[in-house]
């Protein structure tokens, strides 16, 4: 391939495709409410697929460092302001559905909700995180920042993954094996980024001091 | 044979670079079409968009008439959930966790035949086959609100006899104090009880005072038919005042004794289900509010009622009680 790369690099049709794939969720959900097929319980339906797909989303822009880091999947780390952008999309479609269609607007029983039950609370506060994150994800922000205040700031990704696990956790009545599996996903990706960073630093040690020497390469 | 065209001109043949171009385009295009499936179908199934888990399929209802039933003053002429919904938005955990899952795989649980063993401190302790039980009593209909504890609620008309009825029958002793409910352990029948999300059977109890409440019934049917499997066939508790999860289903033992018996859920999160469980807006479930319901089929929430609407009935029982305690 002789052909200099374009702007979107050597996949150009990744990330719309990812974007297409992202929305597809909310046109099923559509789809079905329009349909009539949501079942006996079409709110706390459309409330429970709307939650999920953003914290699957938000775990899937997580994922998008490590996969290049550990995996060498270099395309994945531009997916990752798309996917966290789209977390917040889906995010801020089940707080609303929550507030408008499941409390009827009724902003004093959201107020009571949101402060006195961990389970409303732990949900609103992974909300709360992603906020700042949404507002600061444009290039201009992370020259306004700076890369390194920037990048500490997003860490905040993290909290609101594991906040959003937990009000998963608390959500079900019994059965916890789903939300389980959402949270061993999650220690997965920290244990890929201390594995990463100890890996990165392991150089700086200077060979001769190093008492587990290294074949030279 | 021998016709062979001839070449095109050369100024009409596709150059290389569009020719790469074309290839790549539509390579990019599968490509595109490919990722885009994959990650949408991805998340549907992750999210359980495409299982519909909020519903089982919306089945025929089942064959056979109950024949004649008795109205009943403690009915509620309140609009009934539609039988489509009864029957296919249920939580019977030995049938699946989903509320669509019992009327999807309701199918294993055969209700026929099936006897009830009726014992423990009672003057004539019997087994008693499910057919001769539903001659011993006149069946009537009762239209009862429903609230589930986790916030929603539906009125369904069910058939049955009230449960004092049976237990005059069978003669508590004077030491009689509590009745325990039993349901089918059997995972062939049952195969959510391959699972070990509570402990099985599953278990359910009344003071018996409760039990000789006339709101208390036990139901063979609903809308006129014989019970469905997902909601508890052959023969099930209802408890109108009470949440949900104290119906115990598919009733295979009911026992009096003398102490309190130990109830699923009260083992599964003593925290958070109480042995009486009765509704009530005033105290909350400590991860959600109790103060209001959806009724399936509305959007809008309506406040729940103290006793779920029937105080005037069953207050009585409690005079006296710290409902916050015995919650």
């Amino acid at each position: 391939m002789t052909a200099a790369p374009r702007a979107a690099g050597r996949r150009p049709w990744l990330k719309p495709a990812v974007f297409a794939g992202a929305l597809v969720p909310l046109s099923v959900l559509l789809a079905r409410a329009a349909r009539g097929t949501l079942g006996a319980n079409p709110i706390a339906e459309a409330l429970n697929e709307l939650g999920l797909t953003a914290l699957v989303l938000l775990i899937a822009s997580l994922a998008c460092t490590p996969a290049r880091e550990v995996l060498g999947w270099t395309s994945a780390i531009g997916l990752r302001r798309m996917l966290g952008l789209f977390a917040f999309f889906y995010a801020s479609l089940h707080f609303a559905t929550y507030i408008g269609l499941d409390q009827g607007l009724r902003l004093t029983a959201v107020f009571a909700d949101v402060t006195k039950r961990k389970f409303i609370f732990v949900g609103f506060a992974a909300f709360v995180l992603l906020v700042p994150l949404a507002a600061t994800s444009t290039a201009a922000s992370v020259q306004r920042l700076g890369f390194v205040r920037w990048k500490r700031l997003h860490r905040l990704a993290y909290a609101a993954a594991i906040l959003g696990v937990t009000h998963f956790f608390l959500r079900v009545k019994k059965d916890v094996s789903e939300p389980a599996v959402y949270a061993a996903v999650l220690a997965l990706l920290f244990a890929a980024r201390i594995y990463v960073g100890l890996r990165d630093r392991r150089p700086r040690v200077p060979v001769a001091t190093s008492s587990r020497a290294r074949p030279t390469p | 044979m021998t016709n062979v065209p001839k070449p095109p001109p050369s100024s009409e043949i596709t150059p290389e670079a569009a020719w790469a171009d074309r290839r790549r385009f539509l390579k990019n295009s599968l490509l595109f079409a490919a990722t885009a499936a994959g990650v949408g179908g991805g998340l549907v199934w992750l999210t359980g968009g495409a299982r519909g888990r909020g519903q089982g399929p919306r089945a025929a209802a089942t064959a056979g008439e109950l024949g004649a039933l008795r109205p009943s003053p403690y009915s509620t002429d309140e609009p009934m959930t539609p039988y489509a919904e009864t029957t296919t938005y249920n939580n019977f955990y030995e049938l699946g966790l989903e509320k669509g899952d019992p009327s999807r795989l309701a199918g294993t649980l055969k209700p026929r035949p099936w006897t009830v063993a009726i014992g423990g401190e009672v003057r004539r302790p019997q087994t008693v086959d499910i057919d001769a039980l539903l001659r011993w009593f006149p069946l009537e209909e009762r239209v009862y609100r429903m609230r589930c504890v986790e916030g929603w609620s539906m009125v369904i008309p069910w058939d049955g006899f009230p449960l004092a009825a049976l237990l005059a029958r069978v003669e508590p002793t004077s030491a009689a104090r509590y009745v325990a409910f039993t349901s089918l352990l059997d995972p062939a029948q049952l195969p959510g009880q391959r699972s070990g999300v509570l402990d099985w059977p599953y278990v359910e109890g009344l003071r018996l005072d409760e039990a000789m409440n006339p709101l208390a019934i036990l139901a063979v049917g609903l809308y006129g038919r014989p019970l469905p499997g997902q909601n508890g066939a052959p023969l099930r508790l209802v408890v109108p005042w009470k949440y949900g999860f104290k119906g115990v289903k598919s009733i295979v033992k009911i026992t009096l004794t003398r102490d309190q018996p130990s109830t699923t859920w009260s083992i599964a999160g003593p925290e958070e289900y109480g042995f009486y469980a009765n509704v009530n807006p005033a105290v909350d479930h400590p991860r959600w509010s109790q103060a209001t319901e959806r009724r399936i089929g509305e959007v809008k929430r309506r406040p729940t009622l103290p006793f779920n609407g029937y105080a005037e009935q069953v207050a009585g029982l409690y005079a006296g009680m710290d409902l916050r305690r015995y919650f």
